[in-house]
């Protein structure tokens, strides 16, 4: 998460044997995956399978009690890898700071390490804003934007990092279907224009399946399949395809979970 | 309890550790300042001038009955000097500042605002604790000051207008210089600068480990206030015990 650092590109993400439990309870039971450089990689589950805490995990927010997370090859929890990757979260509520502008949240990283002049932040910012399709909001507070609004700013704000790894915690989630398709066309652009590793946890199930190049599917803490979109979608496991096909009757309570 | 006794330890610590950051922090420190005394200063005033005067009002005319008015200024003056400005002041701003810090902080945390800074590799102890706690422990003892001059006017006024006292202004001040010196104003106001810190510790900690919702805030707060007056008066027997010429 340091701006000194030249590299560019994505970096690798090596998760083995991860385990977690809060109170007791075991929330993420030994996860193994491995995500390429410059991959966009989706985990996909329902609400409560540990998404989350996987993702905080992955960005040094939740420790381990068992396993190890490893960022090129080096543990996350050592200062090494937080100085030398750039490692940026957009969180499912964008999680702007709510007593600064648009202009101060996107701008705050560059600001609060000094990296750059004022100036130079100022032009920055606009462009991030820009390129996420928000130019001109510099001034407006997070309370004077709508939900797709703030996760683009949130975006933006990941943006100034130059992140080698990028996060995405439910990016689509109660957004309508055009600022979902906005958000998952930035995702997919942010990767081809700065080849940053991507990491996705959704139940959007067209989000998952438009963006992403491998899929993960979890449930309860357990990876049921890992694989490319056609491989997840071919998994025979009755819970991925319960999960894929959820759909529910007009007339009736009964979830319709044949494969489709 | 002893966790949060560690905890508070360990941020307090880190604070300090943080001190040479200050100046990078300037406009945020200036910014609580000034929040701190725009919320403050006029409740100060007006609880101090009650306070000098209603320690005039009871002990005036106990004193006067006996001939001790000439003694009126010195308990009124000494007491608030050392003891209710402090005191009373920082109990003012354990609920109104400290319940804000509390608050916002606490917040903050709910919303992800503080895991977001996380993320950036933006201290939260450097961003929100450190300017807070600067500010307050800057902005108490001045305010105390304040409370502590108000005071001892509105024992004056008292002492003056009550037909039950009757002890001139002149003659209040007197015993007051003859009884109160820069050191015993000096002791109260080194007590609000250790009260100040005990309330931005309490409150800054108790927004840092805000969990769930609006309740866990409202929580938060509730404890922040009660803890921080808990804090002050024991702290305070402690003070001045250490204090005591």
């Amino acid at each position: 998460m340091n701006c000194s650092s030249t590299q560019q590109d994505g970096v690798s993400v090596r998760v083995r044997g991860l385990r977690k439990a809060f109170d007791g309870q075991e929330v993420l039971h030994g996860l193994d995956f491995d995500v390429q450089p410059g991959e966009i990689f989706a985990i996909m589950g329902p609400s409560g399978s540990g998404k989350t805490v996987l993702l905080k995990h992955l960005i040094g927010l939740e420790e381990p009690d068992a396993g190890e997370i490893l960022i090129e090859g080096q543990p996350i929890q050592s200062p090494e890898v937080m100085s030398k990757y750039r490692m940026a979260m957009v969180f499912q509520s964008g999680a702007l700071l709510n007593s600064l502008t648009v202009g101060e949240n996107v701008g705050l990283y560059l600001a609060e390490h000094r990296l750059k002049p004022p100036q130079e932040i100022a032009r920055i910012v606009a462009d991030k804003l820009e390129v996420v399709g928000l130019k001109g909001t510099e001034d407006k507070m997070p309370s004077d934007l709508s939900g797709g609004m703030k996760k683009r700013v949130a975006i933006a704000r990941a943006l100034v990092i130059e992140p080698q790894l990028i996060l995405y915690d439910e990016p689509t989630s109660e957004l309508d279907p055009l600022s979902a398709a906005v958000i998952a066309q930035q995702i997919m652009q942010l990767k081809e224009r700065i080849h940053v590793t991507s990491l996705v946890v959704s139940h959007d199930r067209d989000l998952v399946f438009g963006v992403a190049d491998r899929i993960a599917v979890i449930n309860e803490g357990r990876i049921l399949t890992i694989g490319s979109p056609d491989e997840v979608k071919r998994c025979p496991d009755p819970l991925v395809q319960q999960f894929l096909h959820a759909d529910f009757e007009r007339h009736g309570p009964h979830l319709v979970t044949e494969k489709h | 309890m002893f966790q949060d006794i560690g905890e508070m330890v360990l941020l307090f610590w880190r604070t300090l550790a943080a001190l040479p950051l200050t100046w990078r922090q300037r406009q945020k420190v200036f910014d609580q300042f000034f929040e701190i005394g725009n919320a403050s200063l006029m409740m100060v005033c007006i609880l101090a001038f009650f306070i000098g005067g209603v320690i005039a009002l009871q002990t005036g005319p106990l004193l006067v009955e006996r001939g001790l008015g000439s003694y009126v200024g010195g308990i009124v003056g000494f007491s608030i000097a050392k003891e209710l400005a402090p005191v009373m002041m920082a109990i003012l701003i354990a609920g109104r500042i400290g319940s804000a810090m509390a608050a916002e902080i606490g917040s903050m945390r709910v919303y992800q605002e503080i895991d977001a800074l996380r993320t950036m590799n933006i201290s939260p102890i450097h961003y929100l604790v450190l300017p807070r706690m600067v500010a307050i422990a800057v902005a108490l003892p001045l305010l105390v000051t304040v409370a502590i001059l108000v005071g001892w006017v509105g024992g004056v006024a008292v002492s003056a207008a009550n037909d039950h006292i009757a002890v001139s202004s002149e003659a209040f001040f007197s015993s007051l210089r003859s009884a109160v010196d820069l050191h015993d104003v000096a002791n109260g106001v080194f007590k609000s600068f250790i009260f100040a810190l005990i309330i931005g510790v309490v409150s800054c900690h108790q927004g840092l480990i805000t969990l769930g919702g609006p309740r866990g805030i409202g929580r938060s707060v509730t404890k922040a206030v009660v803890n921080s007056i808990v804090l002050i008066v024991i702290f305070d027997y402690f003070l001045t015990r250490v204090l005591m010429k």
